[in-house]
């Protein structure tokens, strides 16, 4: 058994909205000074997915595989201190702003090359850009089955069964392998690797690819999807701070306004 | 030469989905020629018969369409949009269009714009407006292939009144290649108010300190004859079904009044919930960013507001 977990490093989600910024003419988020880019949020925990099948037992294999800048080693190890076997970071200034669809070309590229992969993980979205396609893209171009937003993975007996998490049910889902199954958060948080774990990562294989590795010319990465603008919208409200001596007559008061404002 | 708009119809438990009346305003809003709809599904020539405001639906009605699986409906969607030839197509940011939207743009070999909520015609092309990087942004897109994809969160477009039906076209498809299989579907019981439809939601966050505390909330709700929301910390703590989760990865609700109670109002939970006509924040930090959005906010401790909250809102309401 062998699963490739598809890991994107993205900017820190996680900091105060007012902290974010864009140049705009460059149509590009600026992070702020000193705080370093981070693994996605879903991914790590599509990784978590993968160990939890690891430990279920077999011989499992779980490579790393992350389309990014050099900085994207970082999320690679993160994957293989979790217990990821090795590490493949596909790089390359031809890579740079393509496309989702060109994207999915590269990583299911890799995956070909790789060439012996049963299941490919990835997370329902990546957290910078929020698109959610990557991993369906992934299943259409290497020929399996796509199963979005898991919450439980496991295999046996050449499939692949899965638990949707939907707003209003849970499912399952069972597929044919290969397949791809997209991870959603409902599946728990992944696992905190412990130093000696980290430090092992330190020693695994981890191979970097580029577009001449990969056989991906210019042409085949050009943008179905341009991106024409990129801006923060203006939040125009101003509150109404309701004040009072007490709490009681602060809740009066929000009860009055509420009546004169036609909301209740 | 590929012309006018193609939406997908939903059907759920038989009837055409909310949501379509959305798309159908939406698409015709556009201008960019007739607008047509594909319902798929088994059993659903009825449903078909019953998409408003559209000059065409077609409709591929098929046993194996019983259950929805990516496999199933995007073949059907494929082989629609083949027969249709659309210069755009329009579905909803549902569990159906985030799931098999991606995999259709594909087979189309052509883009999908996921989670708009701004949809512009500009030289004869479409152009998309989404928010990204967790809604703290937003990302306009254009297309260099056809057809132009994009799912629409919903709430975003006013429903279309009404119109006429269109006539139907059956479309049949070869669906013998589906690979995954549903083996059992859960669904959600839902009590009361259905959140998504609620004029008064009431959400609450991880400051409420632990599940045993969302009486109030509930209370709360109920004195406003609204539903229970939360954020997603809540859900992920287990508080709280995910059914009741508001955001960019939960539900997108529109109510005239929204009360977020002990919730900071990140980018993420304001996906789903900057539609409300009024946002309340009732939260103990006076910098929380919830406040940059609400129209009415309290300082102070949920657990010393909302008792008296609840009585004086079911005053005011009694006063008449
Ligand atoms: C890709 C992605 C998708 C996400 N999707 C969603 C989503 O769909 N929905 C969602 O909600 N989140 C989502 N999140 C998470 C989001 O970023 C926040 O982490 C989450 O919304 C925080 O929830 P919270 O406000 O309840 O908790 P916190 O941020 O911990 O805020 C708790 C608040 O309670 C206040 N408080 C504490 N005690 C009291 C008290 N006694 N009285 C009054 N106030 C009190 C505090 O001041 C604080 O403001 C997503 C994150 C990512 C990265
Ligand atoms: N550059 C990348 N490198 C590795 N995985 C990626 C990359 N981009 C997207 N993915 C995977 O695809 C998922 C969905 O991404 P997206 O479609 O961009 O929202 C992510 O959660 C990742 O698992």
């Amino acid at each position: 058994m062998h699963i490739v977990v598809c890991v994107k490093q993205v900017p820190d989600w996680d900091i105060p909205p007012s902290s974010f910024k864009v140049d705009e003419g460059a149509k590009k988020v600026v992070p702020p000074p000193g705080v370093a880019p981070v693994t996605s949020q879903f991914d790590a925990i599509a990784a978590e997915a993968a160990m939890k099948i690891k430990d279920a037992g077999g011989d499992t294999k779980v490579t790393i595989m992350s389309m990014g800048p050099a900085t994207a080693r970082e999320t690679i190890k993160q994957g293989l201190a979790m217990g990821g076997d090795e590490g493949v970071l596909i790089s390359d200034d031809a890579f740079n702003d393509i496309d989702s669809t060109a994207a999915a070309l590269v990583l299911a590229t890799a995956i070909k090359k790789l060439g012996d992969v049963d299941l490919v993980l990835t997370g329902r979205q990546a957290v910078d850009w929020d698109t959610g396609v990557t991993g369906t893209l992934i299943a259409e171009m290497i020929g399996g089955p796509v199963v979005t937003f898991a919450k439980a993975v496991s295999v046996a007996d050449g499939k692949v069964t899965v638990e949707r998490v939907l707003p209003d049910a849970t499912e399952k889902v069972e597929a044919t392998l290969p397949a791809v199954v997209t991870v959603s958060n409902e599946l728990g948080e992944p696992r905190y690797p412990k130093l000696p774990q980290i430090m092992a990562a330190g020693k695994k294989q981890v191979t970097t690819w580029t577009a001449a590795d990969l056989g991906i010319d210019a042409a085949a990465l050009a943008p179905k999807l341009t991106l024409e603008q990129l801006f923060v919208p203006v939040v125009d409200t101003k509150v109404e701070i309701i004040e009072g001596e007490t709490p009681e007559e602060q809740a009066a008061n929000l009860a009055k306004r509420m009546k004169e404002a036609k909301l209740i | 030469m590929a012309n006018g708009v193609l939406i997908l119809a939903e059907v759920v438990d038989g009837a055409v989905s909310p949501v379509t009346a959305e798309l159908v305003a939406a698409a015709t809003g556009l201008g960019a020629g007739p607008v047509s709809a594909m319902v798929i599904g088994s059993g659903v020539e009825g449903a078909a018969a019953n998409v408003a405001g559209v000059e065409k639906t077609y409709v591929v009605d098929d046993a194996a369409l019983a259950q929805y699986t990516t496999d199933g409906y995007t073949t059907a969607a494929q082989a629609v949009a083949a027969k249709a030839d659309p210069a755009i197509i329009l579905l909803a940011q549902s569990d159906a269009g985030r799931d098999l939207g991606p995999a259709l743009a594909y087979r189309l070999n052509t883009a999908i714009a996921m989670d708009t909520i701004g949809l512009e015609m500009k030289d004869g092309k479409l152009h998309t407006t989404r928010p990204t990087y967790g809604g703290n942004a937003r990302a306009v897109n254009g297309f260099t292939s056809e057809p132009a994809i994009a799912t629409v969160r919903p709430k975003t477009f006013e429903p279309a009144a009404g119109g006429s039906a269109g006539a139907v076209e059956k479309v049949d498809v070869d669906l013998s290649g589906i690979r995954t299989k549903v083996l059992s579907r859960d669904v959600a019981a839902a009590e009361g108010v259905r959140l998504e439809d609620a004029n008064f939601v009431v959400s609450g966050g991880r400051g409420m300190g632990g599940p045993e505390n969302f009486d109030v909330i509930e209370q709360l709700a109920g004195a406003l004859g609204g539903a229970v929301g939360c954020s997603r910390a809540v859900a992920d703590l287990g508080w709280r079904p995910v059914a009741e989760q508001v955001g960019l990865t939960g539900k997108v609700v529109s109510p005239n009044v929204y009360i977020a109670v002990a919730i900071s109002g990140a980018s993420q939970h304001m996906a789903g919930c900057s539609g409300s006509k009024n946002i309340i924040a009732i939260n103990k930090d006076a910098d929380a960013n919830i406040f940059k959005s609400a129209r009415f906010g309290i300082v102070g401790d949920y657990k010393t507001i909302l008792p008296p909250l609840i009585e004086a809102i079911k005053k005011e309401k009694a006063a008449g």
